[in-house]
């Protein structure tokens, strides 16, 4: 605990039980705030959103066996989301383990392949360093989740320790100086492209790189997409902004993406769901890439110009250049013109969901109610690809969704760790009920906890982005999506003790939203839309970003 | 492209564990892999055999050294460097001279011949993975009871400024 406090942990988020006692015990002694989670995977969900906002790793217990295994969905959204979290969980004493003992499980190979690192410390003296150690990994570099499970026995023995003020890791590098060569390159094939873009991935969120990427889009007045991990690395109100790429991107990202000839692409992986099929994406393309993990060149994208490093260090370095150069354009290019036709073109084209309570439409209101620093979370379904397309992040580094792993049931528990983390500005989930189902007990924790979040649930009654394949792909052979208009979101926020508002017009979805931050409680706001709209734009698996179905 | 790949890891328990389940999660292929311990009790050198293309093979090295537990990882180049497996064949002997041909065999190639018996014979091979195939192509006639390989061993050649 001492060990964890000298880390400036404050808060931990977690659940009790016969593995991890004595833990809890010290933490009964500590001045760490403990919440208690009704499920472990909730708190390995809140560290995650808490380490997200504050850029620290969040911090979650569990027990062994079961409390263990419970996280393993936590743990792999955080890895598939470079998200910095460190997870204790107490394992049966050493003594017995590989006898199958009760609630024994192998927590350490279970999560080999979705932790950045595991520890598992064998005696009291090496708690220190280990703690120390696993800070440093999960925080630096690409950031990720790192695992510490502790024996019983070791948790409770008593030793003389030490505490390191720093440590080493001899195969562990995880900042690399970005090689100014080929920054120099980088700008120059960006500065003699006819149609450059730029597009942006979350490691421009990671590392804040928000003003050196504004910088450079200012003075080259390129466009900038990004993925959608990516969005709200730069204004989405921007001139300049085209929105996320992708299987549900903006369908003025998708054109221009598919027509530049150039791309400086910072802090992103190329994910399927951002760029199509690999091959079409990268065709006709020169592609200059940015990125923190060497692993990433090369990976799904062929690179021409590779910059290893911090994104917002290599960034700042490129900004320099500019300046240097005195390069300022104005934007007067055929190239620059052609964006701002495109963008007009599909902002009012394109066809909106004909039901009063479209997707957009609601959508659109809860961003002219919600303050621009309000942090928004979502969960994964049809409401958080609408989310992507009709709500605009404004203050960069507000918005927070699984975007690798897709868990559903993130959203809450994560907007929980958010608000933890920032307790000052209201925290809002964008929810849709068939993944808000999944971690709603976490209504007890918001309420009980006093950490007030606002679920703002797209209420379809259905698996709604399983039933738009179903109806798209299966031909209307529905199975397994109806969930039947239950629980009532009302009846259960109210069971917990939250404030639920049933919201009918886009009028009372206003309304509902003022309640909700104004009240500072808990809050469940159930909006009962149309089940059959679908989420278009729409790239389907497996094709390219210009095969787009538009929404007729 | 069948390459060998020289890593440097901590000696610690669980290391072979993170490579393998790599190679595994990644779907990549392991043809063969040693490990055994350095000069430096700390550190153990395991060497890899894949079969990959230029561009897997590339994203195998990086995804190596993104690994927190290892030190170095080195694409050897065949003809820059020494690579032997060591193999064990426990032959089957079906007449007298049959002891005799092998015997004669296992000298033109350089093998130690050990358990000398009246139904079998082993005999020992360090070579390059070709000449093994070559010995195993040879004897495969007698009959190979046994077989046991200990997968690629391998240093560059030269050390530091020389190359």
């Amino acid at each position: 605990m001492i060990a964890l406090e000298k880390e400036g942990v404050d808060i931990a988020f977690g659940l009790p039980g016969g593995a991890n006692l004595p833990i809890y015990d010290e933490l009964y002694k500590s001045n760490i705030r403990h919440v208690l989670v009704r499920h472990e995977q909730s708190a390995s969900h809140m560290a995650d959103g808490f380490g997200r906002v504050s850029r620290r790793p969040g911090v979650c217990f569990a027990t062994s066996g079961p409390g263990a295994t419970n996280i393993v969905t936590g743990i792999a959204t955080a890895q598939a989301d470079s998200a910095p979290m460190v997870a204790i969980t107490g394992q049966v004493p050493s003594k017995m383990i590989g006898r199958d003992a009760f609630q024994e499980s192998d927590i350490i190979g279970i999560t080999n392949p979705i932790v950045k690192y595991a520890f598992q410390p064998m005696t009291p003296n090496e708690i220190p360093e280990v703690v120390k150690k696993a800070f440093y990994i999960a925080a630096t570099g690409r950031p990720g989740p790192v695992l510490i499970d502790i024996p019983k026995d070791v948790q409770q023995n008593e030793a003389e320790i030490q505490f390191p003020s720093e440590v080493k890791i001899r195969g562990y590098h995880p900042w690399v100086d970005p090689d100014i060569t080929q920054i120099e390159r980088a700008t120059e094939m960006l500065l003699s492209a006819e149609r450059p873009i730029i597009l942006a991935g979350g490691g421009v969120i990671i590392s804040s790189a928000f003003a050196e990427l504004q910088s450079i889009a200012e003075l080259l007045m390129i466009p900038v997409v990004t993925t959608f991990k990516g969005k709200g690395s730069f204004p989405e109100n921007h001139p300049l902004s085209l929105g996320p790429i992708g299987m549900h991107g903006h369908a003025e990202a998708n054109k221009m993406m598919t027509e530049a000839d150039c791309v400086l692409a910072c802090g992103s992986r190329f994910s399927d769901r951002s760029v199509g099929t690999f091959e079409e994406f990268e065709k006709n393309l020169k592609i200059i890439h940015m990125d923190v993990d060497p692993a990433e060149i090369g990976k799904n994208q062929t690179t021409n110009i590779a910059v290893v490093g911090d994104v917002k260090t290599s960034l700042r370095i490129m900004v320099k250049m500019l300046i240097q150069k005195a390069i300022k354009r104005n934007g007067e290019n055929a190239w620059a013109k052609r964006v701002k036709e495109t963008k007009d073109y599909y902002r009012e084209n394109l066809k909106i969901h004909p039901h009063p309570l479209a997707a957009s439409k609601v959508l659109k209101k809860l961003r002219e109610v919600l303050p621009a620093q309000s942090i928004v979370t979502t969960e994964v379904g049809q409401h958080q690809m609408w989310a992507s397309l009709f709500f605009d992040v404004i203050h960069p580094g507000t918005f927070f969704s699984s975007t690798g792993l897709g868990t559903m049931g993130w959203g809450f528990p994560a907007a929980i760790g958010a608000k933890a983390a920032k307790p000052d500005v209201p925290v809002l989930d964008i929810a849709g009920e068939g993944s808000f189902n999944m971690t709603e007990n976490s209504l007890a924790v918001s309420v009980l906890e006093d950490i007030p979040v606002i679920v703002f649930l797209l209420n379809n009654f259905t698996l709604g982005m399983v039933a738009q394949w179903q109806r798209t792909f299966y031909d209307r052979r529905m199975i397994g999506v109806d969930l039947k208009n239950c629980p009532d979101y009302v009846k259960v926020a109210e069971a917990y003790g939250a404030q639920g508002i049933r919201a009918q017009t886009i009028d009372e979805i206003g309304k509902a939203v003022q309640t909700a931050i104004k009240s500072n409680v808990a809050t469940v706001i159930d909006i009962p839309i149309d089940p059959q709209e679908d989420v278009l734009p729409f790239v389907a698996p497996g094709t390219s970003l210009k095969d787009m179905i538009l929404p007729s | 492209m069948w390459s060998i790949i020289s890593v440097l890891v901590e000696n610690k328990p669980g290391v072979l564990f993170k490579i393998t389940n790599l190679f595994r999660s990644r779907n990549y292929n392991i043809d063969s892999i040693s490990v055994g311990v350095t000069e430096n009790p700390e550190v153990s050198r395991m060497t890899i055999t894949t079969e990959a293309d230029e561009k897997q093979l590339s994203q195998i090295i990086k995804q190596l050294d993104k690994l927190i537990d290892t030190l170095e990882v080195k694409l050897l180049d065949e003809k820059k460097s020494i690579y032997r497996e060591l193999v064990m064949m426990k032959l089957k002997i079906s007449k007298p001279t049959d002891i005799k041909e092998i015997t004669d065999l296992a000298n033109a190639f350089k093998c130690d011949v050990h358990d000398v018996r009246k139904s079998s014979i082993i005999i020992e091979i360090t070579a390059t993975p070709d000449r093994i195939n070559a010995l195993e192509d040879l004897v495969k006639g007698y009959g190979i009871l046994e077989m046991a390989r200990t997968g690629i061993c391998a240093l560059a050649r030269g050390y530091g400024i020389e190359d």
